[in-house]
This record gives C-alpha cells, sequence and structure tokens, in this order.
C-alpha cells in the first residue's frame, strides 16, 4: 500500500519533470499529463478515493484475520480461505467506509477553514496505520480479565491515538460520530440476523468495536488529510504560477 | 524567572556541554556506547534462538514419572518445557513383513499386498487388547487420545483418518480398517496414491501419517527390491500405563517374535515443539512489518544537508534497534522473562519508540550557521531542541505509564519494555547518534575545504606577475583544452541515487559475494540438518567423549548418534564386507547382498531368494527419519496444536512377519495377475540413482545456458550502447581526453559539429540575438547580422571611421605597435608593459576570464608622447569604473590587484584615446525585431536596421559611454559610465499605420518585437534620465518582465519600471559590488556579488527571500531554472542551488580558468564555456554529458559570451569567429 503511494508520487515527480526538461525554456512550462490529471479535480478525487477504498479493503482483510485468529487455535491446511471466512460484502464495505472517511476530513478541514498542520507527513501515517494496526492486535491477541477493562483499555488507546496524530476538534467530533453511527450500523445487522459474529463471546464484540471504528476513522482521516495534501500543493503552485 | 523558564534554561546548557562533549571526543564515545550495548544485549545470549525445529529430551521407561506442573529446582538438565504432562504418548508398532521364500512365481504385487493385509488382524489384536490384573481391567479404549470431529476444511480426508474414537492411525486406515475392502480393491497402490496431494507437497502426507515412516522407505510399490514392506501402528494415548503397554509389547512379540531384534525400549523421547507461524498469522505480521519499513523510509527520507544520508540512516536505525535490544537485555537482566512473541510486538516498539527525536537533532545541527566550528554547530544544535525532546519523552513516558496501569500482563510487558526502550534509546540518542552525526557534520566541512583547494591551489602566491600560468603549465594534462574534472575527492556529482546503489554493486561486486557467501551458507546449513550428515556424527563423536553419556536419565542415548553414520543401508560398504552373493539366474537376487544388515546379527541359515527382514539400530527411532511437522500436522487435523507443548514418544514394538508365497497367492486379488509385468529396468538401482543424476544435471546446465543466453540478450536489447568502450567510431572524441567519472562511466558520444561563423577581423566583443538574428561586433567595430537558422552572414555594418581596415591591416598594426612599444618604452613601462605585451599573442589560461582590454588600448597609442603615459590624467574620467565595466561586460571581474593595475594604466591612456576619437567603439549592443541598438563609448546611441545595414536614428543626448543597453518592446534603457540611466523611447511612424508583429518562434518568454519595416521613419527621444542611479558606475543591467534591474559597484540594486522608470526598490544586502544579475518573466530576481553571495529577491514586495554564500571571490554570472539556480565564480566553482530553500544541492568544481559563462538550454541541461569548447551538464545528476570543441586549433581561446538562442542552439563567442552549437542529440537523449 504505502509503496505504491510512493511509487505514485515519485512518478509524479519524475513525470513532471521530464515533461518540464522537454519542453524547453519556455517561460511557464506546460504540465504533463499526470499533473494534468492530478489538477483536475473530479479525477484527483477519484484517485484518492480509489486508493483509500484499497487501503480499506486491505485494512479490513488483514484485521480480520487477527480477529479469526482469537478464535481458532490452529488452522487446517489451507488457511487462506479463512481470510476470506467472514461476509464477502465486509471488506468492500470497509473500503467504502474508508474512501467515504478519507475524502470527507480534508473537506471538513477546507469548510471549516482550518487546515490541519499537525505532524502533516508520511511518517507520521505510517506511524499511525501502525498504531492502529497494534490497537486491533491488542484486541485480539491479549487476554483481559474482562470486557470492561477491553473497553476501557482500547479507549484510552484510540484517544492516545487522536492525541498524537490527530489533534483536531473536527477529527475528534468525526470520529466518535462516525463510530457511533458504524456500531449501530453493526447492531441493527446482528439483530436483523443478516451478519452474525463468529466469536463465542458477544459482550466481547461488542466491547471493542466501538474503539476499534474510532481509531480507524482517525487512522483513515489521516490517510485522507495526506493525499489531500499533494493535491494542495499543485493547485497551490498553479495558483502561484499564474 | 519562573521555574519552567529557569528549567529549560537548565536543560539547554546542559545539552550545549554534552554536544560539546560529544564532538571533542568522538571516537571514546563512540567506543564507550558500543561497549555498553555489548553489556546490555549479553544477557541477551541466553534466550533461546527463534526457530520452529522440535526440541527432544529423553527419560528412561523404567522410573518413568508424569513430571509435574510446578517447576523444580535444579533438575540439572531437564528443560524448563518439561513440565506437566504431555499432550500424548505415541506408541508405534513397527512391523516388517516380508513373503519368503520368494518364488518366481509371485507377481510384483505379491510384495506388499499379502503384508499389507496382515495390518488387519494385527489392529484387531491391538483394539482388543485387555490387560487385567488386580487394578483392574485396562483396554486401548481406555486408555487411546479420543478424537472428535476432523476440522471442517478436511472433508475430504474423513474417509480416512478415524474420527470419534480412539487415535490409532495405519494403512488399514485407507480401506476403512475393513479387511474385505482391501481384498477387493484390485490396486491397493492406487488407493494409496489417491490420497496424495497433488503438486509439491512439502512434509507430512496423508501416507507419511498412515504409514509412519517415510514413503520410500515404506516399500510399498512395485519396484521393491528388498521383497520387504515396513509400517507402523500408532497408537496415541491420552495416558501411561506401564503395565498395559507393557503387556501389549509382550503380547505382539509373542505373537510374532523377531529374531534377529535387538531393539532397545528403555528409551522414551519427549518432543516439544515451538510455536509455528503460520500463513494467517504471518499477513498480518507481515503487514506490521512493511508499515514498520514505509515509517523508517519515510522518516528517514528527510535526512538532509549531511554528508551521508545513508550513514546517517543507518545509524538512526541502529539507534533504535539497539535501544531495543537494551532494553530486552536490561529486562532479562532483572529477571523478567520475556513472555511476548519479540517478533510480534517488535515492530510497534519500534513505531513508539520512533526516529523522531533523531531527525528533530539532525535538522536541528544542520540548521546552523555553517561557519561555526562543528563542536559548537552540534552544541547549539542539540541545545535549541533539548527541550521539545525532553518535554516528548516525559509525554511519550507519561502515556506509557498510563498503559502500565491498565493491569493488563501483555500490556504491563509492553508498556515495561517500551520505557526501558525509551530511556535507553535517549541514551544512545544522546551518545551515540551525536558522535555519528558531529563525525558525518566534520566529514562534510573536510570536504568542502578539499573541494576549495584545487581553487587555491591554481595561485601559487610567490610568483609576479601574469607570467604564472605560463611558466608552470600542469604537464600531466594531456590536452589543454579539455575540460577535465578533478579527481574523484574534489567531484562532488550528484547521480542519481539507484546508480550510486548500482555502481557501489557493481564495483564492489556485492551481489556475488552474498550469493556466494549465501550458497556457502546453505551448503553449511544442509550439510549440518542433514539426518545422515555432520550433526549426527558429531553427536555421536560428542557423546562417545562424554564421561557421563548415559548417567540417568537425563544424558543423551549413547546410541542415538551412532546410527546413521555407519548406515545400515549402505550398498557399497556392506558389499565389500559380506562375502560375495551366491550366483543366481534371477537378476532380483542381485540386491540380495544389499540388505545384509550390519546390525544384529543375520540369520545364519539364508535360503539365497528369502528377503530378509532385518532391525538395525535406525528402526529404533523410526520416526526421527520423519517430518518434524508429522506428529503437529497430525494432531491439528483434530484442532490440537502441539505448539509450546510436548509429547512423548514411547519405544517402538517391532513385529516381524513372514509369509508364505502361498498366503501371498492366496490373498491376491483377481487383477493382480493380469496387471503387465512391471517395466523393472535391469539396470540396477546405483545407475538408476546416477542416470537421475546426470538428468538432473544436463538439466540443470541446459537451463543454466538458457538463462545466461537470455540475460546475454536482455543486455543487448537494453543496453544497446557499448558502455566504456570509447568507440572507434568516434574518433573526434579520443582526440581529448574522454570524461569519465569515477565509475568508469563514459557518457554516450554523439557527434554534435558546432557550425562555424567566420568573418570577423578581430575578437567579438558584443553578442546580440533575438531568436532570429544574430548580431555580433568585434574589436574593430564592425557589427555582423547572421541568421541564427543558418549562419549565413546577412549584413555586414563596417565601423566608419579610422579603423576601416582590413583584418591583416589591423593586426599588422597592433603587431607594429606592440613592437615599437616594447622598443621604444621600456624604461616607462617597465617589466609590467613587457609581462603584458608577452601576454597578449597567446593567451594565458589563467586569464581567459579576464576581459579583453584590447578595445581600450588605442592603436594610435605610439603617436602619444610617452610623458603622457607616466602621468595619466585621471582628472576628467573614472578610470576605475572603466575597467571595471570592461571587467563586468566581460562577465569576468579580474582576478586580483595586481594583474589590474598595468592594465590600468594602459586603459587610463586607453581612455582618454577613445573619449577623443570621434568614432568611438561599440560597447554595448541589443538586438530587437529588425533593430540593432548599439551604445557606444562616446555615449552615442545608435539603432540601426539589422537586414539592410542603414543607421535608422541616433541619439547623442549623454556624453558618458554606454555600458549596458537594454532593449525590450520600444523601450532603450542605457547605463552610462557616470552610473546614470537613461531611458530612450523608440517611436516608429508608419507610413500606412499598421504595426507587424512577428512573434518569436516557440518562445513564450519573449515579449512580441515590433518589426520595423524600411519605410518607417525612426526616432529615439531620451524620455527620462536618472541621473544619479547608483552612486558608482552600474556594472549590470538587465530587464524583463517590465522590470529594468541594474546593479552597481555601490553594493546595491535598484529595480525600476520600465513604463514610467520610476524607481521602486533599492535592494541592500550585498556586502561587495554587484557582478551578476537575473530576471526572467516569472520576477525572479537573482544578484551575486563580488563578496561571493547570491541574493534571491521577490521582486514584487523587495523582500529578500534566501541569502547564501556559495562563491570564494566574484559571482561571475548566474542563471535560473524554474527550480534551481545556477551560478559560477572566480573559483571556477558552478553551484547549484534549489530556487525555493536555497539550498545547495550540489556543486561541480572546473579547470582553473573555465566556466565564466553559462547557458540553460532546458530545464535540466546546462552550458558552461570553457577553453575552446562548450560543455553539457545534466543539471539533475551534474553528469558531464559532453563537450564540444569548437575549433581544431588547441590554443586556449576562451569562450567569454554565450548565448543561448529558442532553437535549442548556443551561439558562444570563440576568439574571432562566433559559434553555433546545435544540441538536438543531448534533448534526444534527456528525453
Amino acid at each position: 500500500m504505502s509503496l505504491t503511494l510512493t511509487a505514485m508520487t515519485d512518478s509524479t515527480v519524475t513525470g513532471g519533470q521530464q515533461q518540464r526538461s522537454g519542453s524547453g525554456q519556455m517561460s511557464r512550462p506546460s504540465r504533463g499529463p499526470y499533473i494534468s490529471v492530478i489538477t483536475n479535480r473530479t479525477t484527483n478525487l477519484v484517485i484518492r478515493g480509489t486508493m483509500l477504498f484499497s487501503v480499506g479493503v486491505f485494512l479490513a482483510l488483514v484485521l480480520n484475520l487477527l480477529q479469526v485468529q482469537r478464535n481458532v487455535t490452529l488452522f487446517p491446511p489451507d488457511v487462506i480461505s479463512s481470510i476470506f471466512s467472514s461476509a464477502w460484502w465486509v471488506p468492500p464495505c470497509c473500503g467504502t467506509a474508508s474512501a467515504m472517511i478519507g475524502l470527507l476530513y480534508p473537506c471538513i478541514d477546507s469548510r471549516l477553514g482550518e487546515p490541519h498542520k499537525f505532524k502533516r507527513e508520511w511518517s507520521s501515517v505510517m506511524r499511525c496505520v501502525a498504531v492502529f494496526v497494534g490497537i486491533n492486535h491488542a484486541s485480539a491477541k491479549v487476554d483481559f480479565a474482562n470486557n470492561v477493562q477491553l473497553s476501557l483499555t482500547l479507549a484510552a488507546l484510540s484517544i492516545g491515538l487522536w492525541w498524537t496524530f490527530d489533534r483536531s476538534r473536527s477529527g475528534f467530533g468525526l470520529g466518535i460520530g462516525i463510530a457511533l453511527l458504524a456500531t449501530l450500523a453493526t447492531q441493527l445487522l446482528v439483530y436483523n440476523g443478516v451478519f452474525q459474529y463468529t466469536s463465542p463471546d458477544f459482550l466481547y464484540i461488542r466491547s471493542w468495536l466501538p474503539c476499534i471504528f474510532f481509531a480507524g476513522v482517525i487512522t483513515m482521516g489521516n490517510i485522507g488529510r495526506q493525499l489531500a495534501l499533494y493535491e494542495y500543493k499543485v493547485v497551490q503552485e498553479k495558483t502561484h504560477q499564474d | 524567572m519562573t521555574l519552567r523558564e529557569r528549567l529549560r534554561e537548565k536543560i539547554s546548557a546542559a545539552f550545549y556541554h554534552h554536544g560539546l562533549l560529544c564532538a571533542s571526543y568522538p571516537v571514546p564515545i563512540i567506543l564507550f556506547t558500543s561497549a555498553s550495548i555489548l553489556t546490555c544485549c549479553y544477557p541477551l545470549l541466553r534466550l533461546p534462538l527463534p526457530g520452529t525445529g522440535p526440541v527432544e529430551f529423553t527419560t528412561g521407561v523404567r522410573d518413568y514419572t508424569v513430571p509435574s506442573h510446578e517447576p523444580q529446582g535444579d533438575l540439572g538438565e531437564r528443560p524448563d518445557w518439561y513440565r506437566g504432562p504431555p499432550v500424548a504418548y505415541i506408541q508405534q508398532v513397527l512391523v516388517k513383513a516380508a513373503v519368503s521364500p520368494w518364488d518366481s512365481s509371485l507377481v510384483p504385487v505379491d510384495v506388499f499386498r499379502s503384508p499389507l493385509g496382515r495390518v488387519f488382524s494385527l489392529l484387531e489384536e491391538i483394539r482388543n487388547h485387555v490387560h487385567s490384573d488386580s487394578t483392574g481391567v485396562r483396554s486401548l479404549e481406555a486408555l487411546c487420545l479420543q478424537v472428535t470431529d476432523l476440522l471442517p476444511g478436511l472433508r475430504r480426508m474423513q474417509s480416512v483418518l478415524p474420527e470419534h474414537g480412539c487415535l490409532l492411525v495405519s494403512p488399514g486406515n485407507y480401506w476403512q480398517n475393513q479387511r474385505e475392502l482391501f481384498d477387493s480393491d484390485p490396486d491397493p497402490l492406487k488407493t494409496i496414491q489417491k490420497h496424495e496431494p497433488k503438486g509439491l507437497h512439502t512434509s507430512a502426507t496423508l501416507r507419511d501419517l498412515l504409514f509412519g515412516v517415510p514413503g520410500k522407505h515404506t516399500g510399498v510399490s512395485h519396484y521393491n527390491r528388498k521383497r520387504v514392506v515396513t509400517y507402523t501402528i500408532t497408537v496415541v494415548l491420552v495416558s501411561y500405563d506401564t503395565r498395559f503397554l507393557g503387556s501389549l509389547r509382550s503380547r505382539l512379540k509373542q505373537l510374532h517374535p523377531s529374531a534377529n531384534c535387538s531393539l532397545r525400549d528403555d528409551h522414551m523421547v519427549h518432543v516439544h515443539f515451538k510455536e509455528e507461524i503460520g500463513i494467517a498469522e504471518l499477513i498480518p505480521l507481515v503487514t506490521t512489518y512493511i508499515i514498520l519499513f514505509a515509517y523508517i523510509y519515510f522518516s528517514t527520507r528527510k535526512i538532509d544537508m549531511v554528508k551521508s544520508k545513508w550513514g546517517l540512516a543507518l545509524a538512526a536505525v541502529v539507534t533504535v534497534l539497539s535501544s531495543l535490544l537494551m532494553s530486552v537485555g536490561l529486562c532479562t537482566l532483572f529477571g523478567l522473562t520475556p513472555t511476548l512473541n519479540g517478533g510480534e510486538i517488535f515492530p510497534y516498539l519500534v513505531v513508539v519508540i520512533g526516529l523522531e527525536n533523531v531527525l528533530v537533532l539532525t535538522k536541528s545541527v544542520v540548521s546552523t550557521p555553517v561557519d561555526l566550528e562543528v563542536k559548537l554547530r552540534i552544541a547549539q544544535g542539540l541545545s535549541n531542541e533539548s527541550w521539545s525532546i525532553m518535554k516528548n519523552m516525559a509525554t511519550e513516558l507519561c502515556i506509557i505509564l498510563i498503559g502500565y496501569f491498565t493491569l493488563v500482563p501483555a500490556i504491563q510487558e509492553f508498556c515495561l519494555f517500551a520505557v526501558v526502550g525509551l530511556v535507553s534509546d535517549f541514551f544512545l540518542q544522546m551518545f551515540f547518534f551525536t558522535t555519528v552525526l558531529s563525525i558525518d557534520i566534520r566529514r562534510m566541512e573536510l570536504a568542502d575545504l578539499n573541494r576549495r583547494l584545487p581553487a587555491e591551489a591554481g595561485l601559487p602566491p610567490p610568483k609576479p606577475g601574469p607570467l604564472r600560468p605560463r611558466e608552470a603549465p600542469p604537464p600531466p594534462r594531456p590536452s589543454p583544452h579539455t575540460i577535465t574534472l578533478q579527481t574523484p575527492a574534489f567531484r562532488n556529482l550528484r547521480l542519481p541515487k539507484r546508480l550510486r546503489v548500482v555502481y557501489f554493486l557493481a564495483r564492489t561486486r556485492l551481489a556475488q559475494r552474498i550469493i556466494m557467501v549465501g550458497t556457502v551458507i546453505w551448503i553449511g546449513i544442509l550439510v549440518y540438518t542433514d539426518p545422515a550428515g555432520l550433526r549426527t556424527y558429531l553427536a555421536a563423536q560428542v557423546s562417545e567423549q562424554s564421561p557421563l553419556g548415559d548417567s540417568g536419565g537425563g544424558g543423551l542415548p549413547p546410541h542415538l548418534g551412532v546410527a546413521p553414520v555407519f548406515h545400515a543401508g549402505d550398498p557399497t560398504s556392506t558389499l565389500s564386507v559380506l562375502p560375495a552373493p551366491e550366483p543366481t539366474p534371477l537378476p532380483e537376487n542381485q540386491s540380495q547382498g544389499h540388505h545384509g544388515s550390519a546390525g544384529a546379527g543375520p540369520r545364519p541359515q539364508v535360503p539365497p531368494a528369502v528377503p530378509q527382514i532385518t532391525w538395525g539400530a535406525e528402526d529404533e527411532e523410526g520416526w526421527r527419519r520423519l517430518s518434524f511437522r508429522h506428529w503437529p500436522s497430525l494432531f491439528s487435523y483434530y484442532n490440537i496444536t502441539l505448539a509450546k507443548r510436548y509429547i512423548s514418544i514411547l519405544p517402538v514394538i517391532p513385529v516381524t512377519l513372514h509369509l508364505s508365497p502361498q498366503e501371498a497367492i492366496e490373498t491376491r486379488h483377481p487383477q493382480d495377475t493380469r496387471h503387465p509385468p512391471p517395466p523393472i529396468p535391469k539396470v540396477s538401482a546405483d545407475l538408476q540413482t546416477d542416470l537421475t543424476l546426470y538428468k538432473v544435471a544436463a538439466l540443470g546446465l541446459a537451463a543454466g545456458v538458457l538463462l545466461v543466453l537470455l540475460l546475454f540478450c536482455l543486455y543487448r536489447v537494453l543496453c544497446p550502447r557499448n558502455y566504456g568502450q570509447n568507440g572507434v567510431a568516434h574518433g573526434r572524441r579520443r582526440r581529448g581526453d574522454l570524461p569519465c567519472d569515477d565509475y568508469g562511466y563514459s557518457p554516450p558520444v554523439s557527434e554534435i559539429s558546432p557550425l562555424l561563423l567566420r568573418g570577423h577581423s578581430m575578437d567579438i566583443e558584443c553578442l546580440a540575438s533575438d531568436g532570429m538574428l544574430l548580431a555580433s561586433c568585434c574589436l574593430a567595430g564592425q557589427i555582423r547580422v547572421w541568421d541564427a537558422q543558418t549562419g549565413d552572414c546577412l549584413t555586414v555594418i563596417p565601423n566608419h571611421g579610422l579603423r576601416r581596415s582590413s583584418s591583416s591591416g589591423c593586426w599588422e598594426q597592433r603587431d607594429g605597435w606592440d613592437s615599437v612599444g616594447g622598443a621604444t618604452e621600456p624604461e616607462c613601462l617597465g617589466s609590467d608593459y613587457l609581462l603584458r605585451r608577452r601576454s597578449v599573442p597567446a593567451r594565458p589560461t589563467l586569464f581567459t576570464d579576464q576581459p579583453d582590454l584590447t578595445p581600450l588600448i588605442d592603436t594610435n597609442f605610439t603617436c602619444q608622447p610617452p610623458s603622457h603615459l607616466a602621468t595619466p590624467p585621471r582628472g576628467g574620467f573614472d578610470f576605475g569604473g572603466l575597467v571595471e565595466r570592461a571587467y563586468l561586460e566581460h562577465e569576468s571581474p579580474s582576478l586580483g590587484d595586481a594583474p589590474t593595475l598595468p592594465a590600468q594604466d594602459r586603459a587610463s591612456t586607453a581612455g582618454t584615446q577613445a573619449t577623443a576619437d570621434w568614432d568611438s567603439s561599440v560597447w554595448a549592443m541589443e538586438l530587437r525585431g529588425n533593430l540593432i541598438a548599439a551604445g557606444r563609448s562616446s555615449g552615442k546611441l545608435e539603432l540601426w536596421d539589422a537586414v539592410e545595414g542603414s543607421l535608422r536614428c541616433s541619439n547623442e543626448d549623454g556624453v558618458s559611454g554606454i555600458t549596458a543597453l537594454a532593449f525590450l518592446n520600444n523601450r532603450i534603457v542605457a547605463a552610462r559610465l557616470n552610473g546614470s540611466l537613461d531611458f530612450f523611447t523608440v517611436e516608429i511612424n508608419k507610413p500606412l499605420g499598421l504595426l507587424q508583429y512577428r512573434g518569436a518562434p516557440g518562445r513564450g518568454s519573449m515579449p512580441p518585437s515590433p518589426c520595423y519595416s524600411s519605410e518607417d521613419v525612426i526616432s529615439c527621444q531620451l524620455t527620462r534620465s536618472v541621473q544619479c542611479a547608483h552612486q558608482k558606475p552600474i556594472t549590470v543591467l538587465r530587464a524583463a518582465a517590465g522590470r529594468v534591474v541594474t546593479g552597481s559597484q555601490d553594493h546595491t540594486v535598484r529595480v525600476y519600471r520600465l513604463e514610467d522608470s520610476c524607481c521602486l526598490f533599492t535592494l541592500q544586502g550585498h556586502s561587495g559590488g554587484i557582478t551578476a544579475i537575473y530576471i526572467d518573466q516569472t520576477m525572479v530576481l537573482a544578484s551575486g556579488g563580488q563578496d561571493g553571495a547570491i541574493c534571491l529577491w521577490d521582486v514584487l514586495t523587495g523582500s529578500r527571500v534566501s541569502h547564501v554564500y556559495g562563491h570564494r571571490g566574484d559571482v561571475t554570472s548566474l542563471v535560473c531554472t524554474t527550480s534551481c539556480v545556477i551560478s559560477s565564480g572566480l573559483d571556477d566553482l558552478i553551484c547549484i542551488w534549489d530556487r525555493s530553500t536555497g539550498i545547495k544541492l550540489y556543486s561541480i568544481q572546473q579547470e582553473v580558468g573555465c566556466g565564466a559563462s553559462l547557458g540553460v538550454i532546458s530545464e535540466s541541461l546546462l552550458v558552461t564555456g570553457g577553453q575552446g569548447c562548450v560543455s553539457f551538464w545534466d543539471l539533475n545528476f551534474g553528469d558531464l554529458l559532453q563537450t564540444v570543441y569548437l575549433g581544431q586549433s588547441s590554443d586556449g581561446q576562451g569562450v567569454r559570451q554565450l548565448l543561448v538562442l529558442d532553437n535549442a542552439a548556443i551561439v558562444c563567442d570563440f576568439g574571432s569567429e562566433l559559434s553555433l552549437v546545435y544540441v538536438p542529440s543531448v534533448l534526444e537523449k534527456l528525453d
């Protein structure tokens, strides 16, 4: 995921350079096709959405695998099928949700007029993703004494994540809101029998779900903001040149 | 002062002192740090190494009791996993069966059909075995491991593996343990094969599981030459009952005695399995590691402005890793045993500890002033960031401490590691990383110093006067006009990273070495882990030598390793020992000797055709030959994990079955005989294996050859050029020394032949172009107009007046003057004059960047009285300014005072002459449209028609000589010697009232120039004259984007608006005269001064964007691209700066006396003029792309002016010739 990301940014840069070097000494070098695609707002939106979607799907698959591990001690030889053991529509749903969240965050930032300036760099984003995976890992692997403890620990971790990587009020509000909504939706689905927890312990799931959702929202928002920064940069450059 | 501030100050001071300490004693500190790292990591040696291989422990059978759960203190060698009951006890019944005596009437199927058939009766026997004594009745059902369902994914094995009952596996499972099914099975082999997985199977196949011996040892095949079938019946017991097992053993032995069996049965082996990482666990693990690497990559990418990025990144990573190791080591030292999976929590620990501090430190140190001492820089950088570092660390510690109070053991342990890791990371940052950083910074400064040395070395101080360059030419230089790059140490080229990596790999042959080492290690591992190989041999040696080989139950069983070394099945050794086999007609009997056993003694009277069943030591622990995943996979089918648990394997029960041929025939299936006789190859097995070996070898060889061919083809396709072989086809290039970089890579050669425009009789003085036309003016005052595309001379405007003479005459005149001057006035001029005269004919290398002062020297000089020279009239004119102007117009300021002085004397006289002359020389020229604007030394501004060569208008409002001209739209700006600035307006009265605009082709930056036709009446009006534009003479004048920028000797730059000639800004910031200015359409203004500084200004606001010191001595010229600023200086250095940040990207050290003129062809192509050549550089990486020689003559005629035209052509002056160089091939390559 991150590799494709860097590859993309690299290709952006090189593409631009090549084009500029080709265009000679024109005072306003015409941008390469890639840059123009990037500058095109809708295309940019689509690209960002696609990347966020794939990130979401990937994370959903991996984290699902983590959760599956908790319930089964040992796997049959054909493990791979257990990646897709849950319903097929769960990863696409996660992907869509993450794409929406990732696009929503920069949008809200620009609406509120307070651009997010805190730790805007890829290393920080990577750190955030790693901590998110770590929270999942902890919730899957660590044995807690009871569910209250689990909930409290996860909540503390999630809020720590927000404080370390986000620290914006809008991010916090959106995170809480989406987490609540998502939990509600999951509960509805479960009560209607569309979806069943595989876990033997129902309460266990319910206690970590909101925290994981919150952390996930913060993470995806972080990625989305970082991606939006590229568009912002290009637009800024453009206006500067005009 | 609040407490906080006091604290802050204290911390800052402490960090400052610490930084000083680190930078002062780098080596001792690094040694100390390494020692402490090693000390802290020492306890880690006691931790078990990660690995998935099972661990064994052997105890005696007799006094066996189930180990208790509590750890017992000093049980010596008892491993700590040997606690509590095992998951299961494995009892194997090893069956060896053979049909004997072998009869020629038997078919190959008989080898295994009836022996396999006997498994069912054995199973019955085992299942029904009941042991009853005083304590009660025990049966297998009560003792065995009851299993439930198979895992859901294993439906296909449901028919084979037992479910809901005892875990008892045997080959009989293939036929559901029913004799009838077996008997009616037409092809048992097929049934067995049916269950084998398709394709490559790794370790434990179903066949291995059921047979309990490796597939090739079972003997169940048509080609079994030994005719002995081996299989096991594996009983998995949940509890250990000595009496039951004893009775079972004795019962089976009694039923099927093994006469020659001497297997030991007094040892049981406990096998402990480590945790295995499945794919399902691997995927999240790999994901976290990928994220970790991305994090490290993105973090270390930010390290900048240091000598070795890689080195510092490595140091940062080493810091984090060793702090983690230290934390684990310390925790272990204080009695905490890590229970968490190290590999799992490791990425999270790294992320929590982070690389941020390291980066912050680097950035802070790098951003300290460069001119400070290294020590002070480190100290300042440290103390600047001390507060934030301490604050961050305190916050992190707080967060982790909060985590510690969650009271979840795993999280607590994690937090403990993290806290210790954080503290040790801080320690390492302070001591290790800071020191490494100081070393790096010092190295960078050293490198900077080294780079500057050659520039200074070019000026040996003791030799006076301008003689020195000629006297001591550097002898090893093969040809004087080549730009030879400096030795690698002095070069600071920025190759692309991938290329650098490739070069590095190529240079050190790293890949081959790694592969070689890897192969050696691999082979070593293979040899070591080979079951019959080194390890067992070593083990045997050790156990033989050890005095307590079998003391107690804990020791290694002495027989354990001996067996495989003297392998019973080794055909060659046994063949030589045993007596020769009796001759038999049957070919099968050839193999008889092979199973003459080395184990127990063979039975004495063996009928020749009897397949012999032998029991060797290797049968004792036959399970060793199975894959180590055998047991885990068997148990995993029933969802029982063996990870971190152990099983106990009981000694095998040997069962020998001898079947008579009749029995074999009776049990035959009707189809058995119908099978075609198996195509038993008559060759012996040895030959067979040899053949396969040959086949494999041949295939491998073929594959290797194919691979080499493929790679060769790929190479040919991808690299069509012959790198490194400076081609035979490029004879011209070989004339000069081919510039090779330190990797032996010479840039691709493509021929660029310059077009020489000849016609001028003397050296070219001014050069102007508007893209279509090219105007040049020589010393003789002749102006020539050329077509920039074709190089045709369109017009010649001769200088009217005294100097209209042929070129030969001109030269003669000058020569005459030289000789006369030398002869008549030696006493007046002294040695200075002599030196000057000598240096004229052949331009010395060092002086090429000095202006040619010959135009200032009047050729009528000889008629002046010599006394005039001795007392130069300094009243009327500023001769210093004149000389300065001349210097700067050539964009090559003086090297120093020594050479200037004599020249000034000359110039002073010349100046008087020049103004006294009624028709003065052209000092500045501009070309727009069809009009040539020429500024003369008399202060006259003339407008010539470029095509017709007629004078259209002239203006004589000023008297001071015009030193520089700018022609933009219809305005002309002239800078005069006295520091005033005149704005002229060109008015065109068109008869038709129409202005045709001719856009410059392909160049957006050029404003459309009005085209003047010959009928127009052109007038030139002085609109405004700024009398005191500068205090001192104006040295540079540039105009673009509606602004006129002047730079002067008075250290200031002024910006005027072109329309109303109003002064917008006076930019101050240089501490020396301005020598170079660049402005372009995007309103970027760069200025360079004599102080070696380069300033970037914002023309809109007049603010200084950045200010950098790049050169020692004057900045001679400045060019900008959209991303960088390129400057050249008197120190022969070309520096490339980042335009937005002002950071020096890299610099190119050139030969002494080169690089005064610069031009940018495209965004990434730079042109510099040198000695008789021009060089093309790749701006992105600083590579020299090509050097083009302008003429055949090898005298060092320097290129002083260089113009870049639109069509990627450059024009430069080359003595009296102009040179037009097209560079299409370079562009092609760049694209």
